[in-house]
């Protein structure tokens, strides 16, 4: 069985994130960017289902500009067999980023698609989503603890944290999961890995290759701060609490 | 745009702090390329992960921490045989990835960092240099996957900066030698089980009387005395050599009898080269502290980083780090070329010591008041980052080294 991972290059979570002055979006000049954590645990899992010989190969897929060849070399340095870019000069939303994995995975058939459940960079939580329903496969989201059952039942059992705790679910392969944040630990990309990645084939590909229509119909209109937190105020009494819950701040 | 500042908090409590502000990572493309700078950032997310955490507990209490076996840990990790060959367990790699290693480490913990810099170059890296096939079969494994702790000694009570007046005989016997006399300032001492030992097998010779031998812990008449309360690099246990009749056999001489010298003197130029990435790595946990602290830190209704003062001194501890990083990371790239200097060997560590001494000072007293409280790790950088003009050859030596040899060319 051959597992997909699409790893989204972001900014790293540590960088105090500047919207640019024109508010068309997020400052990324000179700002370090690295693999989304959600990606890392998905690129995780899908290596720990390889190594219990589930898998036979793991395939990392990156979209976006040429520094994304940098995510993947981090994924093949932890342990990724080869990667694909899909080249783009400019960030895609969700849908159109589904409907290009739903055009490699008609190429490459894999048993399994890993993604993280959300990029810390626009939270979006949907590209996982919609691509299970591009390609009328099972999904599993939120996935907390994933266990392929025996191969030639072709299937997975999922625990998904949801609102109300755990879910259990059970997939037939092939499947879209997507990771939540305590599925596993991701491991560290070793020297001698960082070696052997080098030689590791990263295959370019063209949306053009693809043959996917990239037209959104989402525009970002605006991306401005959250307004600052502001001081609070002491209140003298209950009433006058509940009266500003309801006229001041609306939400009651 | 709320929920992503929401989420990214919640994600970084949630995620131990794994990667701390990459700070420079302009300039480091001037000295590295893809493939040393995703080893660099690999080497600091584990030991920002694996090591810094214990670093504080490791200087109280001036010892390594007994619930994690950091030596595994770094050899699970590929750190100790970076320049050794592959058929032993190393990565037959070069210089500039083990001062990339060491730089990372020092950033995490002074301590750790010149245990590992003993166990990995002095011992580790000597044994790859000097050693025949059946020693380095015999020795280097277990060193390199961190079962074992090496270590070396050629300094005595009477004879630091005179290493060659060493004292520490062995005499010939059947089969072998007999060591004795005493070894000092000897870094994993303590819990070394191999180390390598500079003794006098002819001591009317003067420095050419002088052979290196591969000592094991638990060869009868081999002890270790005290471990040494130090100012800094507390946790790097540090002590006293004691033999007495110490039996040695022929084969543990490591190069030639009467050659040691030349062990000696090669091993100490490579010895400064990583070592000075020792301090670079003090350095960069100054200002990793510094500037987060000038952002948050108000007085007079302004941050700290607004005042000219600290600029000041901000801009001098990035220019002294940044300058020190170019010249050890260039010497290390001609040694991996082949052209090993002792001039620029000794300049690295006498450079970078120097400066890291003076920008720990300088981190103190950007924190002010703080900066004199354990609480804040200052303290402890400027206790670690003084060693580095004495260790390895102090400032004067080297000068002495350097001046040495422009006097003669």
């Amino acid at each position: 069985m051959k597992i997909l991972v699409a790893v989204k290059r972001v900014v790293d979570y540590a960088v105090k994130i500047r919207v640019k002055p024109d508010k068309t979006g997020v400052d990324t000049q000179n700002v370090k960017m690295s693999m989304n954590p959600f990606c890392e645990i998905a690129l995780e899992e899908a290596l720990r289902i390889k190594e219990a010989g589930f898998a036979k190969e793991v395939v990392a897929v990156s979209i976006g500009p040429s520094q994304c060849v940098d995510t993947l070399r981090t994924g093949l340095a932890m342990g990724a067999d080869r990667g694909i870019h899909v080249e783009a000069s400019y960030s895609f939303l969700p849908l159109t980023i589904a409907k290009i994995l739903k055009s490699l995975a008609d190429v490459e058939n894999p048993g399994l698609i890993f993604l993280g459940k959300q990029a810390i960079d626009d939270d979006c939580n949907q590209t996982g989503q919609m691509v299970a329903a591009l390609l009328g496969w099972p999904q599993a989201t939120f996935a907390s603890k994933v266990v392929v059952l025996d191969k030639d039942k072709q299937s997975a059992t999922v625990d998904r944290e949801v609102d109300e705790g755990l879910e259990t679910l059970s997939v037939d392969l092939p499947a879209v999961i997507t990771t939540d944040l305590r599925l596993n630990q991701p491991r560290y990309a070793t020297l001698p890995n960082i070696m052997k990645a080098k030689s590791k084939p990263i295959k370019k590909m063209t949306l053009e290759d693809l043959k996917v229509d990239i037209k959104s119909d989402i525009e970002i209109v605006e991306v401005t701060e959250p307004p600052k937190r502001k001081s609070g105020v002491i209140v003298s009494s209950v009433d006058e609490l509940i009266y500003k819950l309801k006229n001041e701040a609306h939400v009651v | 745009m709320q929920r992503l500042f929401a989420a990214r908090s919640v994600l970084g409590n949630a995620v131990k702090t794994r990667r701390r502000q990459h700070l420079s990572s302009l300039s480091s493309s001037l000295l590295f390329d893809e493939t040393q700078l995703q080893f660099k950032e690999s080497v600091s997310k584990f030991a920002q992960d694996v090591i810094a955490p214990h670093a504080e507990r490791i200087d109280k209490t001036n010892s390594f921490p007994k619930d994690v076996n950091l030596w595994k840990l770094m050899g699970e990790f590929n750190l100790h045989g970076i320049t050794a060959p592959e058929e032993y367990g190393g990565l037959g790699l070069g210089y500039l990835y083990h001062c990339i290693a060491m730089e990372e480490i020092s950033r995490a913990s002074g301590s750790v960092a010149l245990s590992y810099g003993a166990h990995s170059n002095l011992c580790i890296n000597q044994l790859v240099r000097n050693g025949n096939t059946s020693q380095k079969h015999k020795y280097l494994p277990k060193l390199i996957s961190g079962e074992h702790v090496g270590a070396l000694a050629m300094s005595e009570p009477n004879a630091g900066s005179d290493v060659v007046s060493m004292k520490c005989k062995a005499d010939k016997v059947d089969g072998g030698f007999l060591i004795n006399g005493n070894k000092m300032w000897c870094t994993n001492g303590p819990s070394a089980q191999t180390l390598i030992v500079y003794a006098k097998t002819d001591t009317k010779a003067g420095s050419k009387g002088i052979t290196a031998f591969v000592i094991e812990k638990g060869m009868a008449g081999f002890s270790t005395a005290q471990k040494l309360d130090k100012l800094g690099m507390r946790g790097s246990d540090t002590c006293e050599l004691v033999f007495e009749n110490c039996f040695v056999p022929e084969e543990n001489i490591l190069g030639k009898e009467g050659k040691g010298v030349y062990v000696l003197m090669s091993g100490l130029d490579l010895e400064r080269l990583v070592l000075a990435a020792g301090p670079l790595g003090i350095m960069q946990a100054c200002l990793d502290i510094v500037l987060p602290y000038i952002r948050q830190r108000e007085q007079f209704g302004r941050p700290l980083g607004e005042f000219q003062f600290i600029q000041g001194k901000v801009a001098d501890m990035y220019t002294a780090l940044q300058s020190s990083r170019s010249y050890v990371y260039s010497v290390a790239r001609e040694c991996d070329n082949g052209k090993v200097d002792p001039k620029d060997c000794a300049g690295t560590i006498l450079c970078a010591a120097e400066r890291a001494t003076q920008v720990a000072l300088q981190a103190i007293q950007c924190l002010g008041g703080n900066g004199y409280i354990n609480e804040y790790a200052t303290g402890r950088l400027l206790r670690d980052a003084k060693l580095y003009e004495i260790g390895a050859g102090t400032s004067e030596i080297r000068r002495m080294v350097i001046g040495r040899e422009l006097f003669k060319e």
